[in-house]
Parts: structure tokens; C-alpha cells; sequence
């Protein structure tokens, strides 16, 4: 199959169509407004559904419609628009829907600004709204990710009923890269008989709801979430490892920061450190294990984000703090240089930490 | 023996919470008379809003979503993009509708999303407990507004229809009240002609139900009607605001 | 071969589609590929500038910090970006625009008067493509060979018409002999 160049945010409108989201709804915010645009132009062709919301609150609220209808459904934004969705996330949570939703990451907090980021790790992987809740969430490093991670989040979302969130960044959201796109990108058919279709006269009503004023009902409601929570965690990690089985260093990053990671653990074993990297494709659920196994023979870690230092509390939880772990990062739309990796590596390889 | 009066298919046999004197029972009977008569229940999918009608999920028979506060006609957009064929409702008060969600309303309006709208408006927050509502009345005494709504600081009323009919697009909309029998017959008219128009696909319809809460005004239900009589209609006058069919039909 | 290019300008230069024809003539080459633009406000008339890599082995970053090969298209971009080109690397610069001349004596530097050679022409708005083919000469980063179907990949499908005089563009910077 022909590779095309993309950029990472159309890559993600195409994957979707491609697992069968025919409904799209969003509202512009720079650095994903590709995403919009590409749906705006080709869902119109397809009998889809593209509708620009009158607010970030609404779009997630019609995602909200069409999933208890029982179809796909997905909406993107960037940071800011990603906070205004998070009322609509914990109602999604709560009625065990599942949908997709795109953060590609700028800087915040506040308005911030429109460089890359990844400064919404906490917000995507320990809740974001209110009450106990996960999202799966993917994090792809290249444009061929965005699109294979697309369609596994369709997937994974529709297979345990609930939402999951693509956390890209303004690089990876507008870089292009050649990627490859089967026709069906999905495994698709889940069943669905909870979903508001109409009775038809032939069954008990259905409801989509997130409410349960007796408390004994709403703790049980919490339980069972959490045990589909822990199936996720057995079954559904995803990582890579790049030259692990030796290293001395792990760096641990994903997105953009793990590609920079890359060429910093080339240049490192040029100059004979043994450094490797733990990149997390989930982020939620975490690779723990392969943390805490890395932490059995490596010198220590090294956190590498674009923030102030949010996954690096989940890597010192994974490996119990048996090892120290240092944070290399930047903020605000910068983003670390190979070089600023390096030194942080070799930092750790001479005990400088 | 024969049957002169039964609960409409629409309705489940679940006890309704509301309070003593509370229209909203009438109003529920209402949209499931019209939903039966219109024989429509099996392809219906209704949207409950918070508010004192948030449990409405376990009153009506069909298919139901519970909507965040305020949300309800986004919710609504998304199911009737997601099933053109299916009949969507929603049933709103006046924080929900006029308040916290008047932009998902004023949007939906403006699309002509073919859904059915019914709002209830009783000029209070009920289910908290009676704090002011963006549709109570100048100098009306609620739990937030205890030296009466002081249209100086709070701003006045807001009368979503006549708001709601100056943009170009809605298909329908009509004020309602169920304080006596003329107007709940009125009502029930009204109402279904807003799922009629759904059904032959004109687009946004919303009836506004002046209604009351004899509870948290602090009246006896029947003092409570009365009220609706001699200080609620005068400030919403009832009427037909948005015929669009009609007037086009005119024309 | 790991090449990493930089190409900078003001917007509306056609710095972002000079970098897409490479990457595009790069894909049908089977190279690995990587196309980064700056994106914002720089869209609209401020500074522009976009990283492209071209290799044979998988892409790390796609961010170029050390451009092996660096195109200017206005003086804030030489000034800027000057010191990073790599050592013994190439500078590409649009003579009509830029007055001043390198100050590294380590880097292969190229005048090209782009935009009056594009004017002369009578297609004003393809100094970017006359560029593009004097760094396809000096460099061979990629080659000149099925350049019409890289170009005809990039242009968009209502454009097609406009593959002839991007080619000749490209032609007269391949052929420009300073």
C-alpha cells in the first residue's frame, strides 16, 4: 500500500472515517483546527455528520447524543478547549459511554499559548473532571500513530465503555510524515443494547444516565467501573522499548519528547552510554511493570516532558523510588533539544544528579 | 366495564416525586398524551435536564438520556444527527433552558434542529430549593433574592420566546400555561403540534409551559394558580410568537 | 544519509510548500521523510520557517536545531539562523533580498537572485521553487528525475495546472550558474 504525506491532525480525521465515525463535532482552537477542517470537507461526502459547536461544552455534549445513540462519535481540541470539555467527559465517564476525544497539547495554563505541550498529562490521566473516573489514554509519537492510535481508541473506547483521549501536541499534530492507511482500520462491531434507539415498542425503556441519588447504588455503580478499570490495566498497556536490555539510563517519554529522547540515546551511545528509553503509548493505563522491571538494573531514570514535570510522579511510583529519577524538560511551547537530553543522560551516567 | 380514563403508554408506572400541587405532573401528561396520540412512543428518545424534572428518565416509557445541566438540546443535536428518523425531546426548566444552557438553546434554535423542545418555566430553582431563576419575576421573593429580585443589581427576566423569535430560523414557538382547564387543553394542542412538526421534519418547535411551585413560592397550589393568573401571564403573555409554516403558508 | 534542512522566510514566500515538494519528491525516493512548518500568526505575514528531513534510516525528531541545509528567503531568517547550520554544510540564499553575505567561512554558501530571476520570468511568486532546484543541483538531496509527480502529489488537485511553471522554476535554479 502507497505511503501519502500527512499532517499528524488530517491523519486523524482519516483514521476516524476509516473505523467508522460518520459524527464529528468541534469548535476552532489552534494547533488542531486540521482536524475540523478535514471532517468539514469530507464528512459531508460520506453521509456524515460534521457540525461546528457554538462551544467546546456543546460539542461534547452532542458526542454525548450520539454515543447514547450507540454510534461512534469524536470531537478534538486543543488545551483550553479540552478544559471547557471536561464537564461532558465526567458525564461520559458516569454513563459508560464510550467516544473519542483529540487534545492536541499547547501551552497553559490560561490561555497560554500555541506551541506544543504536554502540560495536560495530569488533567488526561487522573481525571480532568469530577468524580473517580479514567480515560484510556494514547499518546502517538508520529503521524503514522495518530492514526493507528485513532482507530484503537474507536476500539478500545467501544470495548470497555468508556471514553478514551488521544493526547497529542501542536509537533506531532502538525507535522507531516508519509503514513500508511489500510481501508478498515478498525475492529469495529460491538454490540450495543444499552443505546437510546428506540424501543420500538419491543423492549423496556433504555437510559443513559450518570445519576443515582442512593448511595449504596452509586457505590456500586463506582466498584464495577473499577473492575472493568483493572481489565484495562491487565490487558490494554501499551509501550515501546528502545534499547533497554542493557541501559544504565532509562529515559522514559512519550510524543514528541520521546523522539527528541531517540536521537539524544543515539548520540549517547556514540559516546559508549548505555541509554535506553521506556516510551508509554497508553498513558492511561501506565507501563508500571516494565518501569519497575528497567529499575532493577538501570542507575536511575529520566523523565523527559514538556512540563513542569507531571509523568515523572507516575515513574517514581512505578519504580517504588528505588532509583532516583531526574526531570529534563521544557515549558511554555519549547521543546527540549537532543543536546539538553544528552547532558541530562550523561549527567546520570556520572552520578550527577 | 369501560375504561374513561387511563395513564397514557408513555408514562411508566414509576410514582412521581414532585411536590404537592406541582403542574409539572400535568405537564408530563401532557407530552406522553401527545407522544401516544401521535403513536410515536417506540421511535421516541427523550432528553431529562437537571432540575426538579431530572428523574423525568424514569417517568417517561421510551428511551431516555440524562442531560448535564443545560446541555439537553446539545445532547438532543447529537441523537437526532445520529437518528434522523427518531422522534427527540427535550424537557427543560428555566435554570436548565434559560440560565446555564441558554447558548446550547439559542444554537439549536438558530440551526432549526428538528427537535421538540418543552420548557417549563415556574420562575424558580426547585430542586435546589427555591433560588431565583433568570425567569423570575421583578420584586419576587426567592431564597437568593430575599428582599425581592432587585432588577437594578440582578437584571430582569428573561422571556424566551420573544428572544427566541427574533432569529430567523426556529420553526415554532409557543407560550402555555396549565393553570385551568382552557389552558391545559391549550397546552396539549400546543404540544403536540411541536412533535408534529418534528415528525414532518420543519424543525425546531419549543413550547413554553407557564407553570408554578406552589412548594417553594410559598403558596397553597391553589393560591399558586391564581398567582399564575394575575402575575406570571402578564409579564409572559401566552400566544403563538413563531408559526413559521403557517405565515410562509400565508404568504 | 540523515539530512536535515531548514527553510525560512517571511510568510507567503512559499517557504512551507518549498519544504513539502522536497518531502514529497524525498517519499517517492522511499526515503524517510519528516516535514515540520512553524504554525500561528506566522501564517498571516510574520516570519515563517519549516524543518524537513530526508534519510534512509527512521526519523527521531523531526525538529532540525542544526540544519545540514539551510534556505533564507529574508535577512531576519540569515541573521537567525546563520550559526546553526552544521559544519560544512550548505546556505541558500536569495540574493535579490538579502544583501549581506555569510560570515561563516565553514558552511558552502549559495547567491541566488530568486526573486528578480522569478520576476524576469514572469513568475513572481516561484523564487522558493528557483531556490529548490539550486539545492537539488549543489546538494542532491533528492533528484531531478520524476520531479513532475512529486509535484503534481503536492500541488493541490485544483492547481494541477500550475505543475509547468513550478517545473520551469525549479529548472532555472538547477540550471543558475553564479
Amino acid at each position: 500500500m502507497a505511503k501519502v504525506l500527512m499532517k499528524g491532525n488530517e491523519a486523524i480525521a482519516e483514521a476516524a472515517i476509516r473505523s467508522g465515525c460518520r459524527h464529528y463535532f468541534g469548535y476552532p482552537i489552534t494547533p488542531q483546527t486540521e482536524v475540523a477542517a478535514y471532517m468539514a470537507k469530507r464528512m459531508p461526502k460520506i453521509g456524515g455528520t460534521f457540525l461546528q459547536a457554538e462551544s467546546e461544552i456543546s460539542a461534547i455534549n452532542m458526542v454525548y447524543g450520539v454515543s447514547s445513540a450507540g454510534l461512534r462519535v469524536m470531537t478534538s481540541s486543543s488545551s483550553p478547549g479540552v478544559s471547557l470539555k471536561q464537564e461532558g467527559i465526567s458525564y461520559l465517564a458516569g454513563s459508560d459511554l464510550p467516544a473519542l476525544i483529540v487534545n492536541v497539547q499547547r501551552g497553559g495554563p490560561g490561555l497560554g499559548g500555541i506551541q506544543p505541550s504536554q502540560s495536560d498529562y495530569f488533567q488526561a490521566t487522573k481525571g480532568g473532571g469530577h468524580g473517580d473516573y479514567h480515560l484510556i489514554v494514547l499518546a502517538p509519537a508520529s503521524v503514522q500513530e495518530m492514526a493507528d492510535l485513532t482507530a484503537k481508541a474507536f476500539d478500545l473506547s467501544d470495548k470497555y465503555r468508556m471514553p478514551a483521549m488521544l493526547l497529542a501536541d501542536g509537533t506531532i499534530g502538525q507535522m507531516m510524515e508519509p503514513v500508511e492507511l489500510p481501508e478498515k482500520m478498525s475492529e469495529g462491531g460491538f454490540e450495543k443494547p444499552w443505546a437510546v434507539t428506540g424501543t420500538e415498542n419491543k423492549r423496556e425503556h433504555n437510559i443513559i444516565n450518570s445519576l443515582y441519588l442512593v448511595p449504596e447504588q452509586l457505590e456500586d455503580k463506582n466498584l464495577e467501573r473499577y473492575e472493568r478499570y483493572k481489565v484495562v490495566e491487565q490487558n490494554e498497556v501499551m509501550y515501546e522499548e528502545y534499547m533497554t536490555d542493557d541501559a544504565d539510563v532509562v529515559v522514559v517519554a512519550f510524543g514528541i519528547a520521546a523522539r527528541v529522547s531517540k536521537n539524544a540515546i543515539t548520540a549517547a551511545r556514540a559516546k559508549g552510554i548505555k541509554a535506553g528509553l521506556i516510551r508509554p503509548i497508553t498513558l492511561w493505563p501506565f507501563p508500571k511493570e516494565a518501569i519497575a522491571k528497567a529499575a532493577e538494573r538501570a542507575k536511575g531514570f529520566i523523565s523527559v516532558e514538556l512540563s513542569m514535570g507531571q509523568m515523572i510522579d507516575d515513574i517514581r511510583l512505578a519504580e517504588g523510588c528505588k532509583k532516583p529519577v531526574t526531570l529534563c524538560n521544557r515549558v511554555g511551547g519549547m521543546i527540549p533539544s537532543p543536546d539538553e537530553v544528552l547532558k541530562a543522560i550523561e549527567d546520570m551516567e556520572g552520578g550527577a544528579f | 366495564m369501560a375504561t374513561v380514563f387511563s395513564k397514557p403508554k408513555a408514562l411508566t408506572d414509576a410514582p412521581l416525586h414532585y411536590c404537592p400541587g406541582c403542574t409539572h405532573g400535568i405537564i408530563h401528561r401532557l407530552v406522553a398524551e401527545a407522544i401516544d396520540d401521535l403513536g410515536i412512543l417506540g421511535k421516541t428518545v427523550g432528553v431529562a435536564p437537571v432540575g426538579c424534572a431530572v428523574m423525568a428518565y424514569d417517568y417517561f416509557s421510551c428511551d431516555m438520556v440524562e442531560a448535564a445541566h443545560g446541555r439537553a438540546p446539545a445532547v438532543a443535536t447529537g441523537l437526532k444527527r445520529a437518528m434522523p428518523d427518531r422522534i427527540i425531546f427535550t424537557y427543560q426548566g428555566d435554570g436548565d433552558l434559560a440560565s446555564i444552557g441558554m447558548a446550547e438553546t439559542v444554537h439549536a434554535a438558530t440551526r432549526n434542529e428538528n427537535i421538540t423542545v418543552i420548557f417549563v418555566n415556574n420562575a424558580i430553582y426547585g430542586m435546589t430549593g427555591g433560588q431565583m431563576a433568570p425567569t423570575s419575576l421583578p420584586g419576587q421573593v426567592t431564597q437568593t433574592s430575599p428582599y425581592g429580585r432587585d432588577v437594578k443589581t440582578v437584571g430582569y427576566p428573561i422571556r424566551v420566546c420573544e428572544l427566541l423569535s427574533a432569529l430567523d430560523a426556529p420553526e415554532y414557538i409557543e407560550r402555555v400555561a396549565v393553570n385551568n382547564v382552557k389552558n391545559v387543553l391549550n397546552a396539549k394542542r400546543a404540544i403536540k403540534k411541536a412533535f408534529q412538526n418534528q415528525i414532518e421534519g420543519k424543525g425546531f418547535s419549543l413550547i413554553e409551559v407557564v407553570s408554578s411551585c406552589p412548594t417553594n413560592w410559598g403558596m397553597t397550589p391553589q393560591k399558586a394558580l391564581d398567582w399564575v393568573e394575575s402575575d406570571m401571564i402578564p409579564y409572559y403573555p401566552l400566544g403563538v410568537y413563531r408559526d413559521k409554516s403557517a405565515k410562509e403558508g400565508k404568504e | 544519509m540523515y539530512t536535515q534542512i531548514l527553510i525560512a522566510g517571511f510568510g507567503g514566500q512559499g517557504v512551507l510548500f518549498a519544504g513539502k515538494v522536497l518531502a514529497y519528491k524525498g517519499l517517492t525516493e522511499e526515503k524517510q521523510i519528516s516535514w515540520l512548518p512553524s504554525y500561528g500568526p506566522e501564517m498571516r505575514g510574520g516570519t515563517a520557517n519549516c524543518s524537513v528531513i530526508v534519510s534512509d534510516t527512521p526519523v527521531g525528531s523531526p525538529i532540525v536545531h542544526e540544519p545540514d541545509i539551510l534556505i533564507v528567503m529574508n535577512l531576519p531568517s540569515l541573521d537567525k539562523y546563520e550559526g546553526a547550520v552544521s559544519k560544512g554544510g550548505y546556505a541558500f540564499v536569495d540574493s535579490t533580498l538579502i544583501e549581506r553575505k555569510l560570515e561563516r567561512t565553514d558552511v558552502k554558501a549559495f547567491y541566488i537572485p530568486a526573486t528578480k530571476m522569478a520576476r524576469d520570468l514572469g513568475i513572481p511568486t516561484l523564487a522558493n521553487m528557483i531556490i529548490v532546484g539550486k539545492v537539488i543541483k549543489e546538494t542532491g538531496v533528492v533528484s531531478m528525475d520524476g520531479l513532475r509527480d512529486a509535484l503534481a502529489k503536492t500541488v493541490s488537485a485544483k492547481h494541477q495546472d500550475l505543475i509547468d511553471i513550478n517545473l520551469k522554476a525549479i529548472e532555472a535554479g538547477y540550471n543558475f550558474k553564479d
